[in-house]
Order: structure tokens, then C-alpha cells, then sequence
């Protein structure tokens, strides 16, 4: 529905986008990820028309969208910084789009007062935006900017200004929101967490790059490369070298732990040779005082270095033989239980082979 | 288990970079529209006058006033009429070099003033509850919303030799068995009223700096030792240097230029640079010196307001304008 | 500055330079209603000196002619004002800010002689025209700088969110752009009308014969001789002026500290 084909913008010295492509399904609630700098806001605002594009091309339902201004384009903007008229009513705002769509008065008043009931804010026609309250605000200004049906909303943090609280209550309206207007979504933002709760699909970015394309889950656990294995979620990232391997399992030398095996990525072919990491998520690593390794364990022992009580879960940094730092989490589950080693305790930590993910 | 997306097609390229160029044309002749019509109007009536001067500065003087043609034909021979002679008469006797050093100290004296006088009241307004503030600082502009001439004429009344405050003094003197003074047509008039015209001048823009100083940091001070004089001097001081810059330029420029207060309240010695352009331009209407002098006093604003500019960049905050 | 409190010294220094500010003023009015010809001492009450000024027909005259240069020059100043700092704001003209803000920077004595010399060059008879000229060229940067200060405060994604909604360039700036500007426009507009109807020394070189304006009156009243009439004069306009700084304080607080 939406293609975006090698893409570059560049300001200056600044290369924000380095040939990205991507393509966007009708209805879907696809989102742009990456730290600040990535180029996510450059790409919505060439989306959006507010910026043109060095070279490459982007097309809407198959028709380039280049040669228009933002005006023409069926694409409607949420701003982080929400943008609602300071001087007009929240009535006047969301009639904006229709006026402009030249509608009729009694159409403009009737699709009004429907989209403030959808957003349950009714009595606030007459409020002028300062009267608002920030989770209000956003919601005028999605309504705003769905109120005539455009192909495709793009969301540009919005809700970055909002506390933690409320954050979470309007993830969930906006889930709820874009499965019942069916409008394909594309989202920025800089929060993982919001990315892998809200969207159907994810493009994480790095350095004008698109870095991985995939569904949450797939992100999570198959990371392509390094950057999106440390950049979503905790990570234990050990640097590896690839001994020997075929289809299903890989030998690799990790410094310091010596030969262990790892499940092979089915889209990555590794030689013997090749360097490599080993990605390994904190909760997926069993941590006691002894263990018996079952088969297709990795076991090694350590102490304690460094710990973090997080109320829900306790993190361990665990030393291992040579000086290897491993990250482990321990779920706090036993009543009245806060932490199960204290600094400088002996620990054995093992992990199934299948649960580490190699990466080049 | 994971899809990929298909590979991206080659994309049809060959329309969109005319297009684009065509939308980024459209933009730049809407900025350039906006931009001429104050940027033709300030080209006729302030830098064109200005070039004029300097054109008007090498010619020589009208018989009549004005200035004399910049060319003559003679035998059907075209020569261009110029000189040199009105720069050089600034140099012939020490009055006007005298005369503008003495500007420049009066203006230099104000400025020290006003930054004495300004600086108690803009802490003090900084330092005063929120609510008062603004209040504070209306009070501070409101004088300086008068008619110029009604301020210097204010000072007449109160320099006037039957005024209180010349009566009263010369009380004090006969007492003391001096001389008794006069205080109208003196410098201390002049000065005492350019503080007066341009003090606001100084208080706002150092105000606007105190204001923006974070309290915390003279608490810091203090619970590391230091006593209320170094809290000033090492703390306050130091960070209201822009704003003391941004002022000082403010102050100093226009006090420079002046001629109503020396014309109105300095008789003969208290007399500086402007009066003397005035009288070059309606009196003596000796325009080719009048021009040079003026151009002398460009000179100096010019270089003043690239210090400031240098200044203001350096110390990274507000330059006043 | 919030939780340090002005010590006494400082409150009585700063009472001090609020004295030297406003005593020369109350000097003025106080003795525009005193029962004498000379501004010495206190005899008693009266209206005569305002009463004297009604019938003052040279002072009317000037007093029109402020106005309406006041009112063409602001007008004309607001205008191109405006552009100015919508282009400013825009930064695409680098020359434009220099040219704009020069007239604020250089010393009026400057303007007011450079227009005078061009004007005689140029055969432009001084009088009305000639004073509204050279009014609008120093008031331009006092309105761009209002209408600057105004953009730079306003939300940039707020013209982008219009466009973005349907809007054409026009559009967004009529329906956004522009009410959103307004308190900065008045404001430019009211600063240029106070400046205009205040100015003295650009006047003074600009105005020919049949021209002469309000300051220009009280300058040659005062040059002569010091009277209770001036006093009147400047009571009348302080008050005036009070007038105006109310209301353009009330239409933009912040637009006066420039």
C-alpha cells in the first residue's frame, strides 16, 4: 500500500537516510524504531510531504507522491507536540480538515460531534485547547487528523509528552482505535517498549539504515545484528567465533568460556572462521547455587558481582571463569523472598543452546 | 516462521527531481516577495542616504550651502570634482578631535552611571516575588515612554536658576562661602539627564539576565563558605556580564549621538559631537563636513555593535536587541 | 531568583533610582496646574495653562499633523514591518536583518541628517511626505522585531499540521499564521505609532516649513522660553502615551521589553 523505495535524504555532511525501502500493508500498524538521529522523523515528514527526498521514490497505492504538496496528500500527521490550533475551539480544530475538504456546514457539524463522542470528549467542543488536559489534547488530535478518512496516519511520538500512567491507558485506546478505523498506522518513536506492544510490524533503524523489518515476537527473539539485539530489550552480547557447523547446530568459541554449541539462524549461513556474537536474553538463563546441566545445556560457573533489585525481578551480573560479565534475571515469585545471592556468592548459570541466537 | 519483504522494484525516478525543483522555486519566490518590498524600502531610505553621505563627504561645499557640483566641464574637457579636504579638517585643529573625545567621555561617563544606578534596581526587581515583577518593571519603562523633550525639559525646571534645588544649594555655598554655582548649562546637566533618558536602557537588559540566574548556585556559594560580598562578586557578577554588555551598548550609542540635551541644557561648554553635525546640516549648511563628522559617529556605532555582536556570541546569551 | 529575598540595602538603593526616575516627571505635572508663570515655587491652584492651550492654535496645528503622520507611518511601517519579520524569521536573505535592524542601531542624529542630505538631492520638498518616510524606515525594525519575537515563539508543526490537514500555503497562513501573529502585529503597530508621534530629532531634520509636529512645537517653545504651557503639553501627552502603553500591555505584555 504505502512502497518506499531507496530513499536518501541528506543535510548537509548528515546523511539521515541512506537508500531505505519498505513496504507498508493496507491496515497495518507498522512502526519506525531507533534511537534519536536514526532518520525515523526524516522518513515520516518525506511520508508526510513536509520534506523532499534527495533521490528515490515514494508511492501510495501505487501513485508517486513526490510531485505533491502535503495539502494533497491523503496523509494525516499526529504531532508530538499534538499542534492544535491554540486560537481555535476544539470543534474548530477538528472541523479544520473538512473546511479545507470544503465540505458543507451540517456534514462538517454532523462528522464533528460523531468523532468527539468516539473519542468520548463530547462536552469539550466548545474548549479551546489550553483548556485541555495532555491525554485530551491527543485525543483531539488523533481525532483531528482521522476525521476525514485519510489512506494513512502518521504518528510522530505522540505520546512522548504524556506520564507513564497515561501512556500505557492510551497504547491500549490506540490499538483499540486503529482496529476499529481499520486506517494503516505509521508510528515513530524511540521506545521499544511502546513498539513492541503496539505495532503489527517493526522497522528498526540505525544511522539512516533500516536495520531489521519484522513482527514484534520475531524481533525479540531472532535479532538480525547486534544493534537490534542491544537496542530491544536487555541483551547479553558475547563476541564468538564460528569453530564448525552445519544445518541445525554451530560450534563457536566464545573468549574465555571455551567451545560451545548454538543453534545456527536459518537465515544466516556461517563458516568456519567467521566471527560472530552470541545474543543472549537475562531471563531465558537458569541461575542457582549448583545445577546439573541437562543435554543441550550450556553450564559454567561464577560468582556474584553485582546485583539490582528491581521489586518484580532481581538482576545478577555474574562473573564467570576469565573475567566474562553474564547478566542473568531471577524472577522474585516466593513470598517475602527479595533476593535469592548476595554479592560474592558462588553461582552456577546454564543456558539451552536453542535460547542463544547467533548474529554476525 | 519470519517473511521477508519481497525485493524492492527499481523505481521510476525520471519525473521526480524537476517536480520537486519546481515546488522548491515556488517556495523561494514566496520568501523573496515577502523580502522585497521593506528590503526596496530600506535600500531607498536608509542605506541609500547613507552611501550618499559618503559620496557627499569628498565633494565640496555649495556657495550657498548644500554641495557643490561633482563635476564641471571645461573646454569640453569632463573633470571629476573630489577632495580630500573635508577629512583633512578634522585633523587641522585639535576642536573637533577635542570635541568628540569629549563626547565619547561624557557617553562613556553615562554609561558607568547607569550601570551604577541600574544595577541595585534590576537585582532588586529580580529578586523580588514573581508577582511584583512585572509591575516593577513597568514602572521602569513607563518614564521612558515620555516624550523625549518632555524629560530634558523636566530638567530644566529642576536645573533652573529660580528652581529649589539651585537655591537651596547656593544656600549651602554661601555658608561655606564659595562661589555660588550655577547648575543649568554645565556638564553636570548633561550628563545628569543622559543618565536620566537612557537609564532604562541599562535596567532592562540586565534585568532580563539576573532574572534568568539560578538562586541555587548562591546557595551553593554560601554552604561552601563564601560570605555575602564574595557570593556577589564571585557568583552574581560574573553572570551578569552580557547583560551589563548589552546595555552598556544600548546606553552608549545613542547617548554618543545626542544633540537635544547638550542644545537644551549645556550652553557652550557642554556641547558634543551632534550639536556640531546639526549645525554643519542647518546652520552653517557646510554639508561635505557635516557628512564626514557624521560618518566619523557611523564609524564608531559600526564598530561598537560588531564588538557587541562579538561579545554577545561569546558570552552566549542575550545581546539586548 | 526565586527564593532570594532583596536585602535592605538593595530595596532602599533600588527606591532611590525609582525617585530619580519619576520626581522630574511629577516636577512637570505638578507645576502644569501652578497659579504662576514660573516653574519656582508652589502659589496656588488653577487650569488656566490648559485652558491657554485650547486656544493655542500653532500647538493644535502640530498636534494634528503628529497625528496623522502617526497614523500613515505606523501604518506603513506595520505593513512592511511584518514582511520584514516574516522573511527574517524565514532566514532565506542574509543582507535582510542588517538592513532592518540597522535603523535601530544607528544614533537617530544619523538618519535624520543622511534623509535630509538625499532628500535635498533628490528635490523632495521636506514637509508631511518627507517626515512619514523617513518615520517608517526606523519604525520597520521595531515592528519586524515584534512580529519575529511572535514566530519564534510559535510552534513551527502548528503550519505544518494545517498543510499537512488540507491547507494550501495561503490558507495556512490566513487561518493560522496570521491570528497567531496578530497580538505581535498590534503590538509592532502601536510600538511604531508611540515612536512615530514621539520623535523629535529624525523630525527635526525631515520637517520643512508648515510641518512642524508636536515635539517640534514644544522644542521651539521650550529653546525660548521655560512656561507653564510646555508643562500642560507634556501632562496631556504623558497621559496619552499612558494610554496606549495600558493597552498595548494588556494586548502583549512581553512585546514592551524589547
Amino acid at each position: 500500500m504505502l512502497e518506499i523505495n531507496a530513499v536518501s535524504r541528506s543535510f548537509g555532511d548528515f546523511v539521515a537516510l541512506n537508500n531505505v525501502s519498505l513496504h507498508i500493508q493496507a491496515g497495518e500498524f507498522f512502526t519506525l524504531l531507533g534511537p534519536s538521529g536514526c532518520g525515523k522523523t526524516t522518513l515520516l515528514r518525506l511520508i508526510a510531504g513536509f520534506d523532499q527526498a534527495d533521490s528515490g521514490q515514494i508511492l501510495l497505492d501505487g501513485k508517486p507522491l513526490c510531485a505533491l504538496p502535503p495539502e494533497k496528500r491523503p496523509v494525516h500527521t499526529v504531532f508530538q507536540s499534538y499542534a492544535l490550533f491554540p486560537h481555535m475551539t476544539v470543534a474548530e480544530n477538528i472541523a479544520f480538515p473538512l473546511r479545507m475538504a470544503k465540505m458543507s456546514k451540517a456534514e462538517i457539524a454532523h462528522r464533528v460531534t460523531e468523532v468527539l463522542n468516539d473519542v468520548r470528549l463530547p462536552d469539550k467542543a466548545k474548549h479551546y485547547p489550553d483548556a485541555l488536559s495532555g491525554g485530551q489534547k491527543q485525543r483531539i488530535a488523533i481525532a483531528r487528523a482521522l476525521v476525514n478518512r485519510p489512506r494513512l496516519l502518521l504518528l510522530d511520538e505522540p505520546l512522548s509528552a504524556l506520564d507513564a500512567k497515561l501512556r500505557e491507558q492510551m497504547q491500549i485506546e490506540l490499538i483499540n482505535l486503529q482496529k476499529e478505523v481499520g486506517i494503516t498506522f505509521v508510528y515513530v518513536t524511540h521506545d521499544q517498549g511502546e513498539a513492541l506492544a503496539l505495532s503489527h510490524r517493526i522497522a528498526v533503524m540505525n544511522k539512516g539504515e533500516i536495520s531489521q523489518i519484522d513482527e514484534p515476537s520475531v524481533l525479540y527473539s531472532y535479532p538480525d545484528n547486534r544493534f537490534v539485539a542491544d537496542f530491544i530489550g536487555q541483551c547479553n552480547i558475547l563476541d564468538a567465533k564460528v569453530l564448525s557447523g552445519n544445518e541445525q547446530k554451530v560450534n563457536i568459541a566464545i573468549a574465555g568460556l571455551g567451545e560451545i554449541a548454538a543453534t545456527a539462524n536459518p537465515e544466516i549461513t556461517f563458516k568456519s572462521g567467521d566471527n560472530c556474537a552470541l545474543t543472549l536474553r537475562p531471563e531465558k538463563i537458569r541461575l542457582a547455587a549448583s545445577l546439573e546441566a541437562e543435554p543441550d545445556e550450556a553450564l559454567f560457573s561464577g560468582k556474584v558481582h553485582d546485583m539490582l533489585y528491581l521489586g518484580d525481578v532481581t538482576v545478577y551480573i555474574i562473573e564467570l571463569a576469565n573475567g566474562v560479565l553474564i547478566e542473568a534475571m531471577l524472577a522474585n515469585d516466593a513470598p517475602g523472598r527479595t533476593r535469592l545471592f548476595d554479592t560474592g556468592d558462588a553461582v552456577q548459570i546454564a543456558w539451552r543452546i536453542d535460547a542463544g541466537h547467533l548474529v554476525p | 516462521m519470519r517473511y521477508r519483504l519481497p525485493g524492492a522494484s527499481t523505481p521510476a525516478t525520471w519525473f521526480h527531481k524537476p517536480v520537486q525543483t519546481l515546488i522548491n522555486r515556488a517556495e523561494r519566490l514566496r520568501n523573496n516577495l515577502m523580502a522585497l518590498p521593506p528590503g526596496l524600502y530600506l535600500l531607498l531610505f536608509f542605506a541609500a542616504p547613507s552611501l550618499m553621505m559618503l559620496f557627499a563627504s569628498f565633494r565640496y561645499p555649495g556657495e550657498y550651502g548644500g554641495l557643490a557640483p561633482w563635476y564641471y566641464v571645461e573646454d569640453e574637457q569632463f573633470s571629476l570634482d573630489f577632495t580630500l579636504e573635508n577629512w583633512l579638517r578634522l585633523f587641522e585643529s585639535s576642536i573637533y578631535l577635542g570635541l568628540l573625545f569629549k563626547s565619547l567621555g561624557y557617553a562613556l561617563l553615562t554609561t558607568l552611571i547607569c550601570t551604577l544606578m541600574a544595577y541595585p534596581l534590576a537585582l532588586m526587581i529580580a529578586r523580588s516575588n514573581k508577582r511584583f515583577r512585572d509591575l516593577l518593571l513597568l514602572l521602569v519603562i513607563l518614564p521612558f515612554w515620555s516624550n523625549f523633550l518632555v524629560r530634558i525639559y523636566a530638567w530644566m525646571i529642576i536645573f533652573s536658576p529660580q528652581g529649589a534645588l539651585t537655591i537651596g544649594l547656593n544656600h549651602v555655598t554661601a555658608a561655606l562661602g564659595i562661589e555660588p554655582i550655577s547648575l543649568m548649562f554645565s556638564s553636570t546637566a548633561v550628563i545628569t539627564c543622559l543618565v536620566y533618558v537612557h537609564l532604562p536602557f541599562m535596567i532592562l537588559p540586565l534585568y532580563a539576565n539576573l532574572e534568568k540566574h539560578d538562586s541555587r548556585l548562591l546557595d551553593a556559594a554560601q554552604d561552601l563558605g563564601a560570605n555575602r560580598f564574595q557570593c556577589f562578586w564571585l557568583i552574581t557578577w560574573p553572570q551578569s556580564l552580557p547583560g551589563i554588555y548589552a546595555g552598556a551598548i544600548l546606553v552608549f550609542i545613542p547617548s554618543l549621538g545626542i544633540f537635544a540635551i547638550p542644545d537644551l541644557l549645556g550652553g557652550t561648554n557642554g556641547i558634543m559631537i551632534g550639536n556640531v553635525i546639526k549645525q554643519q546640516f542647518v546652520e552653517s549648511r557646510d554639508w561635505p563636513f557635516g557628512s564626514v563628522l557624521s560618518l566619523v559617529l557611523t564609524g564608531i556605532t559600526l564598530l561598537l555593535v560588531l564588538l557587541a555582536a562579538k561579545l554577545g556570541r561569546t558570552a552566549g546569551t542575550d545581546n539586548g536587541k | 531568583m526565586a527564593n532570594k529575598r532583596p536585602s535592605k540595602a538593595l530595596l532602599s538603593a533600588g527606591i532611590l533610582v525609582y525617585l530619580f526616575l519619576y520626581i522630574p516627571l511629577a516636577v512637570v505635572v505638578i507645576f502644569s496646574f501652578n497659579d504662576s508663570k514660573l516653574n519656582a515655587e508652589w502659589v496656588g491652584f488653577t487650569w488656566k495653562w490648559y485652558e491657554k492651550l485650547i486656544h493655542n492654535d500653532s500647538i493644535l496645528r502640530a498636534a494634528g499633523n503628529s497625528l496623522i503622520i502617526a497614523i500613515i507611518s505606523a501604518a506603513m511601517a506595520t505593513v512592511l514591518g511584518t514582511l520584514a519579520g516574516l522573511a527574517i524569521h524565514r532566514g532565506r536573505q542574509k543582507w535582510l536583518p542588517a538592513l532592518v535592524l540597522g535603523p535601530i542601531a544607528m544614533p537617530d542624529i544619523l538618519i535624520g541628517v543622511s534623509l535630509l542630505l538625499m532628500f535635498i538631492l533628490l528635490n523632495v520638498s521636506l514637509g508631511m511626505v518627507s517626515i512619514i518616510l523617513a518615520h517608517v524606515s526606523f519604525c520597520i525594525g521595531f515592528v519586524a522585531l515584534a512580529v519575529q519575537s511572535r514566530l519564534a515563539g510559535m510552534d513551527q508543526s502548528l503550519i505544518e499540521a494545517a498543510r499537512d490537514l488540507g491547507a494550501s500555503p495561503w490558507q495556512s497562513f490566513r487561518l493560522i499564521s496570521l491570528p497567531l501573529l496578530m497580538p505581535g502585529i498590534i503590538a509592532g503597530a502601536m510600538m511604531a505609532f508611540t515612536l512615530s508621534i514621539d520623535d523629535f530629532v529624525i523630525t527635526f531634520f525631515t520637517a520643512g516649513v508648515g510641518s512642524s509636529t508636536l515635539p517640534l512645537e514644544i522644542y521651539s517653545m521650550v529653546k525660548i522660553a521655560v512656561t507653564p504651557e510646555v508643562n500642560a503639553v507634556s501632562t496631556l501627552l504623558m497621559l496619552v502615551t499612558l494610554t496606549l502603553i495600558t493597552a498595548l500591555s494588556k494586548i502583549s505584555p512581553t512585546v514592551l521589553r524589547q
